[in-house]
């Protein structure tokens, strides 16, 4: 509590005391309406004061105003007790309601809590502490065991196990040594590092992280739109009601004018729309802060939103549903030996970093010679041609054999193939073959459950390949044989097909995809953990390539958008039930306070439910 | 350009409502959003005016909540 609620409390407390005693006391008359003035004075001045100034500014429809009003106005009619109460309760709410958003901000922020404290650096000879934002590039730095890495960067000496689980959601430790590049965040477990910085503090890993989710509060959500809309007639509408309560009756009915006066005082306490103007935002961003923690960042309140509707969900196959890492399993020349077939694909592939060629070149043991390889051409979704020892090869999938008219092989196996020709004659296939992911039929069997009608895979991999991973995952729909500008075409005639609610999301590994990533509804990067790319081209970024974090993250989306719900539901179900209670004469100042500040309360203690949606927990 | 602040003793989230649609009409603001929980804004604006931009927009969230600023 910081020293503003507390000075508030105090008065409300003391204002508190002085209603009892005023209640109690016999006073009659003057002395009464002073005993219960001066309390009223000292809890509600400073709401007078906002009300006075705002008037002068032209802000009518502020809540200060009307609960000046309304409380004025008890006064007036010679409910002294009431007056003061609704001032004292609708104080009281107000504390109650900073501590409560101030509360789950924390436990937002304490959620997020990866950022390192300090970084340990070598100054004259010694070992001193500074702030991260002061290292560096080219700094070196020391990470003691048990410290959070500070800064991103490449390990120099030592090797070590780090705990990504602050930034993955995954406890599962990852090894490393010198050589390899350190992300900030991780958690340093076991060993002494020394650690070459290369990038600044505010570009590295963490800063980006959380700026993410503290830029996501901008993009709002469809829900938060509405009900700023609707706030904005909201109030107007009960205040005029409020006046034609006040005005009508007694002059149509002929009726006394303080039971009116004070059925429309009840409006003007229910008048303010806070519950609702505070709660929806509260449990997106706790929506988002819950998903962070678990190693999805979603990037905008409106694409958490929008996940629960998700109805056609695109996969990229490779890194996705499969590992990526594939491995030579078959090798079958033509004409030549199998080790010269394999030397002549990994040095045509000698300068390529796409997976297939990092496996030839590791089937092969060593690293090709790459000054015995000239006139490297790349041809898009074919493959490359090249020049080996003076000998044209081409290499490449069926299209590339195809287009040279050159025969080939038939291979009823899974995997990809890839053919080479040397000198313009057929010489044979290698056979590699891709992983599936242990959990990737589990999580799209959940994704069925989830209410995902349709999945489907594209990829550029062979039709064989594709069909027989769709058929073991239960793939509804597979595209094979694409090239990157395929994708985006397959995208987009899904999106004709699907319903205008309906959301297409589209999950890759966010590095070759990115076009595709920008014309689905909402973008997946998986796995994207280190690459800023990813990061950048995405709305939902999975940090770690575990599947099973998308039916988490519609999971989480979908309780969000149920607790939004609730909360609208709710709030606006008692006070429109107040406000009829209340022109009916049923209602007191007592429930108008209640459903003022009480809701409201109650709607934030709802919203931070989002914070604690779990894994297990099945909706 | 685009920018966010951080601001300061925003404490009713109706008003940041109200702040961030006016501040949205300002001449040469392409968009302007104000998220209550946390306490940011985030400024769209032409970079030539910007300052005077953010200047207007720190005028009317004095308007709606006087305590409120906004730190450059």
């Amino acid at each position: 509590m910081n020293r503003r609620q507390k000075h508030r409390l105090y008065r409300i407390l003391l204002a508190g005391l002085l209603l009892i005693a005023a209640v109690l006391s016999p006073l009659e008359g003057w002395p009464r309406l002073l005993s219960f003035v001066l309390p009223y004075l000292l809890v509600g001045w400073d709401v007078l004061k906002k009300a006075f100034l705002n008037i002068c500014r032209g802000q009518v429809f502020d809540e200060n105003f009307l609960m000046s009003i309304a409380t004025i106005g008890a006064f007036l009619i010679g409910e002294f007790p009431e007056a003061l109460a609704v001032m004292l309760f609708y104080q009281i709410g107000e504390v109650f309601q900073s501590l409560a958003v101030q509360k789950s901000r924390r436990s937002i922020a304490a959620l997020m809590d990866i950022r390192p404290g300090y970084a340990n650096i070598y100054q004259n000879g010694e070992l001193i502490q500074i702030a991260p934002e002061e290292v560096k590039i080219g700094q070196r730095i020391l990470v003691k065991p048990g410290e959070r890495v500070p800064l991103d960067g490449l390990i120099l000496s030592g090797s070590s196990t780090l705990d990504t689980s602050a930034l993955t959601g995954e406890s599962l430790p990852r090894e490393v040594s010198p050589g390899n590049s350190i992300i900030s965040g991780c958690v340093n477990l076991n060993g002494l590092l020394e650690v070459e910085v290369q990038k600044s503090y505010e570009d590295s890993t963490v800063s980006r992280i959380l700026e993410l989710v503290e830029d996501s509060a901008a993009h709002k959500a469809k829900a938060e739109n509405f009900i700023t809309r609707f706030a904005r007639w909201y109030t107007p509408a009960v205040v005029f009601s409020a006046l034609a309560l006040a005005v009508l009756p007694p002059l149509l009915l002929a009726q006394g004018w303080s039971l009116w006066l004070n059925r429309a005082l009840i409006f003007l306490v229910i008048s303010c729309p806070c519950a609702l103007v505070i709660s929806v935002p509260l449990s997106f961003f706790s929506g988002i802060g819950n998903a962070s923690r678990q190693g999805i960042l979603v990037k905008g309140a409106n694409y958490l939103e929008a996940l629960a509707k998700t109805e056609i969900l695109v996969f990229d196959k490779t890194g996705t549903l499969t590992h990526g890492n594939f491995a030579v399993e078959e090798l079958c020349p033509e004409g030549i030996s199998q080790e010269e077939l394999l030397e002549t694909a990994a040095l045509a592939e000698c300068y390529s970093y796409h997976p297939i060629a990092q496996s030839l070149r590791a089937a092969l043991g060593r690293s090709p010679e790459q000054d015995r390889v000239s006139e490297i051409e790349e041809l898009p979704g074919m493959g490359l041609s090249a020049r080996v020892d003076g000998r044209l090869v081409l290499l490449g999938n069926q299209k590339l054999m195809e287009k040279f008219a050159l025969p080939q092989k038939e291979c009823r196996e899974e995997g990809t193939l890839v053919h080479i020709a040397i000198d313009g004659c057929y010489a044979g296939y290698i056979r590699i073959a891709d992983q599936l992911k242990a959990n990737s039929a589990e999580a799209l069997r959940e994704l069925k459950g989830l209410g995902v009608k349709q999945l489907v895979m594209l990829t550029g991999d062979r039709k064989e390949v594709a069909e027989a991973v769709a058929a073991r995952l239960g793939i509804d729909q597979n595209h094979s044989e694409l090239l990157p500008q395929d994708k985006v075409k397959q995208v987009e005639e899904l999106l004709q097909r699907k319903t205008k609610a309906g959301q297409l999301v589209f999950v890759g590994d966010g590095i070759n995809d990115a076009p595709v990533l920008a014309r689905a509804d909402i973008g997946v990067a998986m796995g994207a953990l280190g690459s800023d790319a990813a990061i950048e081209a995405a709305d939902v970024v999975l940090m770690d390539d575990n599947p099973a974090k998308l039916p988490l993250a519609i999971r989480i989306s979908k309780r969000t958008r149920a607790i939004v719900l609730q909360n609208i539901v709710f709030a606006l179900g008692i006070k429109l039930a107040v406000l009829l209670l209340g022109a009916a004469g049923n209602a007191s100042m007592w429930e108008a306070v209640f459903a003022d500040v009480g809701v409201c309360v109650i709607a934030i203690l709802n919203a931070m439910r989002a914070l604690h949606i779990k894994k297990s927990r099945k909706i | 350009m685009k920018k966010s602040f951080k601001m300061q003793d925003l404490e009713c989230a109706h008003c940041a409502a109200k702040m961030e649609q006016a501040i949205n009409k300002l001449e040469g603001v392409q968009k302007a959003s104000i998220s209550f929980m946390t306490q940011k804004l985030t400024l769209e604006a032409d970079d030539v005016r910007f300052d005077e931009i953010l200047e207007q927009a720190e005028q009317i969230c004095r308007k709606v909540e006087p305590d409120c600023r906004i730190i450059k």
